[in-house]
């Protein structure tokens, strides 16, 4: 009895080791990075596209646009086909098939990024350069690499999502008269929004974490991009390009550009988390 | 354990046991005595409280969230629901057996051996020997003798109910509580389990919950009557079922109440 | 114009078997193309080799040495917290306000990027508790970043487990912690296993977060403090600063076998852990 008491105890302090490790992290990422954004103020920080660290003007607007270019980029791929394949997967495949993509997805997700990010530099890089012209290393470039790696988190995702729809559902509608495609589109698909929303934001928030995959496609120069063919820097290579040499206020300043991702990721975690909670009410519903 | 000629004390005995779950009422002051070396059944429709006063018994209830309970339940004349007593050791004490046979997805052997090894035994001679005597007082020793290893999954569904009536014999408890053992048993299974129950009577106090009458008339001393959470009536099984002192039981008893 | 449903319907799914043919036939390409650049370049020597001139010569040993140590020692770390996380979220609490706070350190710490984690290691780890660009540190690291995968699949994993069985355990005179260990455990092993090989291979995977709490020495490491190069990050080196080509591909075919093997592993545990379930 009383060892049963004191094991729950355990249990219950280690249980904490998650939550703690996520205080740890904010508190930790906010202590080097906010005292230069409260320096300048913010606004110059956020606003003003001029990074040179050499002369001591820190400003992430650039990068804040190109995460946003390639993150967007990365969306319609990851979306399209991650979404196509979850309605294959869950609609159409027949069940053996299925058995049989769905380890192969998560496969997909488990090559490293910089496998990803060397595939882009020696198959599309050149492939974009000689037919799109441009430098070839650009938003498009990681957009598709990047949407490629996010399709597995979407793809997983929706099924799951697809699959919590009740079997009635669809023997309703076929009931009725309706084709495959249709009740997917009428019925499946929109019984499934929510998950499909979540799946589509987390996908997001991997999108615009990606670090290494971007840094070796997607050229790195810092300036607002003009077209898809143009190379761009996002936060994320910011930090690792730089991390390795800087000292001082230019550290402070890469910390600040992770307190900026820190923030974006967070926000997006939470909109996840609430689409996601709203969905498994939902169903409980059902 | 011996059994006197004429029972005296009661083995168990509710006093004014209530039971609610999230504020909805169970059971409502029930009185009921199990005494040596007799089988009570209880009947009653479906959901008259009768498992839920089963479950009391061995403290069962407990892991359910909602669970409150009011009055006393007396084990060997000791409350089982007072601060300090080893909820471990009174299961050990009051051996229970579920509706449907789960076997865990271990061997025979290791099914068996699980509790007598909980109740600190390791001596492997022991074991084997709690083993074997309880699974010939569940009449399947000859069946499963040669496969003690094997999972315990391929048991036929009647085998491996009598597999768990076993296993809660090699605690060697001093009552047995039963919930519809037999309702998922065809009729030969049902017929060996009964047998078994006869032949353990001599030796526990036994209660078994049964949704078949004919059941509880043919293997009982003493047969309750649950309705709605209430006692209503207990007495000798023949007289139970010949003269029932309540219309309710009577009615119960030709067909009333599903 | 409208079509008529049923020719709607059969583009539709054509378009869609095309989009997973695609989707499939990408990931086959990758594989293929770096193990066939790169398998021709291994050879014993490599494999057992330490790198000269940066690694333009010599094998990837020490790398491999320091992948194991850092993934490793991280998983080894992970996975006890992670198990014990889930078996307090299953067996020993009600759904409540610990549970809902639990569960968001959780859901959060799994979609922070991987290079947050790695600044987070290099101020907290490297130099707040002065343990240096070192193997523990990057393991003490990627710790934190595969939690939240081993608590998700042991959770799953323990749910799993028949309530009955519980009960049973309750019945013969179990205590918790018994019951735990004794019957959940071991009903939800090949559960959590699964989850413990996919956090190894992700740990094995990563490279942001090494590279800015392990450091990039190319010595073997003499004991856990000391700096160590991954095989994903040694790769990434090779390739991004193009010392050598025929290096990066068979490192690469290095790294995407062990994660094929890993990922085949935890496959097949699954598979046993569902029929087994049943």
């Amino acid at each position: 009895m009383k060892k049963d008491k004191i094991i729950a105890a355990i249990l219950t302090v280690t249980a904490l080791s998650a939550i703690s490790g996520l205080a740890l992290i904010t508190i930790f990422i906010f202590r080097e990075g906010m005292p230069i954004i409260l320096r300048t103020g913010g606004g110059e920080f956020f606003l003003s596209a001029d990074w040179r660290p050499r002369d001591g003007s820190f400003g992430i607007f650039s990068m804040i646009i190109g995460s946003l270019a390639v993150t967007a980029g990365a969306m319609v791929i990851g979306m399209i086909f991650g979404l196509g394949l979850a309605i294959v997967l869950t609609q159409f495949a027949p069940p053996s098939l299925a058995a049989v993509l769905k380890p192969v997805v998560e496969l997909l997700a488990g090559i490293p990024s910089v496998v990803y990010g060397f595939m882009g530099v020696v198959t599309l890089v050149p492939l974009i350069r000689n037919r799109l012209g441009g430098p070839g290393l650009s938003v498009l470039a990681a957009s598709i690499v990047l949407g490629i790696m996010v399709l597995p988190t979407v793809t997983s995702i929706s099924v799951d999502a697809l699959q919590a729809v009740p079997r009635s559902f669809w023997e309703g509608s076929i009931a009725l008269g309706a084709t495959r495609w249709q009740t997917t589109r009428m019925v499946m698909l929109k019984a499934a929004r929510s998950g499909i929303v979540a799946a589509a934001i987390l996908g997001m928030g991997r999108a615009v974490g990606e670090t290494m995959a971007v840094i070796m496609v997607a050229g790195n120069s810092i300036e607002i991009p003009g077209s898809i063919l143009a190379p761009t820097r996002t936060l994320t290579s910011n930090i690792a390009l730089e991390m390795g040499y800087a000292s001082g206020a230019h550290r402070e300043a890469l910390f600040a550009t992770g307190v900026t991702l820190f923030v974006i990721i967070m926000i997006l975690n939470c909109v996840a988390l609430s689409v996601s909670r709203r969905s498994a009410r939902e169903r409980s519903f059902r | 354990m011996n059994c006197p000629a004429t029972p005296v004390e009661p083995r168990i005995e509710t006093r004014d046991l209530c039971v609610s779950f999230a504020g909805k009422p169970a059971l409502k002051e029930v009185n009921l005595c199990v005494y040596p070396c007799e089988r009570l059944a209880i009947i009653g429709p479906a959901s008259s409280g009768k498992t839920t006063f089963l479950r009391c018994l061995n403290r069962l209830n407990d892991l359910t969230h909602s669970f409150s309970h009011a009055g006393q339940v007396l084990f060997d004349g000791r409350e089982i629901y007072a601060p300090g007593v080893d909820v471990s050791d009174l299961r050990r004490r009051i051996g229970m057996v579920y509706a449907t046979p789960m076997p865990l997805p271990w061997s025979i052997y290791d099914n068996l051996a699980y509790g007598p090894k909980l109740a600190g035994i390791r001596n492997r001679v022991m074991l084997d020997e709690r083993v074997e005597t309880s699974l010939r007082s569940a009449a399947l020793w000859e069946e499963v003798k040669d496969r003690l290893r094997e999972p315990a999954h391929n048991l036929s569904g009647g085998q491996q109910q009598r597999m768990c009536l076993a296993r809660v014999l090699a605690l060697r408890p001093e009552a047995l509580i039963l919930d519809e053992p037999c309702s998922g048993l065809d009729p030969i299974s049902t017929g060996k389990i009964e047998d078994a129950l006869a032949e353990l009577k001599s030796r526990h106090s036994i209660v078994l919950v049964t949704n078949n009458t004919k059941q509880a008339a043919r293997s009982s001393d003493r047969t309750a009557f649950f309705l709605m959470g209430e006692l209503i009536e207990v007495g000798a099984t023949e007289q139970v079922f010949t003269n029932p002192v309540d219309k309710r039981t009577n009615d119960y008893l030709i067909g009333q109440f599903g | 114009m409208r079509l008529h449903p049923a020719t709607t319907e059969r583009a539709v799914v054509t378009l869609l078997w095309a989009m997973a043919g695609i989707t499939i036939c990408a990931l086959a390409f990758i594989i293929i193309f770096i193990l066939a650049h790169g398998l021709p370049h291994i050879s014993r020597e490599f494999l057992a080799d330490s790198p000269r001139s940066m690694g333009r010569e010599g094998g990837i040993f020490p790398m491999i040495v320091g992948s194991a140590l850092v993934a490793g020692l991280a998983v080894l770390i992970a996975a006890p917290i992670g198990v014990a996380t889930a078996i307090y979220l299953t067996e020993y609490t009600r759904e409540g306000r610990l549970t809902a706070v639990i569960r968001f350190g959780a859901d959060c710490l799994a979609g922070i990027p991987s290079i947050i984690f790695g600044l987070f290691g290099f101020v907290f780890f490297a130099i707040v508790l002065g343990m240096g660009l070192s193997v523990i540190s990057g393991a003490l690291t990627l710790t934190l970043m595969v939690l939240p995968t081993i608590i998700r699949t042991s959770e799953e994993a323990i749910r799993a487990v028949p309530q009955a069985y519980r009960e049973v355990s309750y019945g013969v005179g179990s205590t918790r912690w018994q019951m735990v260990t004794r019957v959940v455990l071991r009903s939800a092993l090949p559960g959590i296993g699964t989850g413990i090989i996919l956090s190894l291979g992700r740990s094995i995977s990563e490279t942001a977060a090494v590279m800015l709490t392990a450091g990039s020495a190319l010595r073997m490491p003499q004991s856990l403090l000391d700096s160590s190069r991954t095989l994903a990050l040694h790769f990434y080196i090779l390739s991004r600063e193009g010392i050598s080509m025929t290096n990066a591909y068979a490192t690469a075919s290095v790294l995407i076998i062990a994660i094929l093997a890993l990922n085949l592993f935890a496959y097949w545990l699954m598979s046993r852990f569902v029929a087994r379930v049943r």
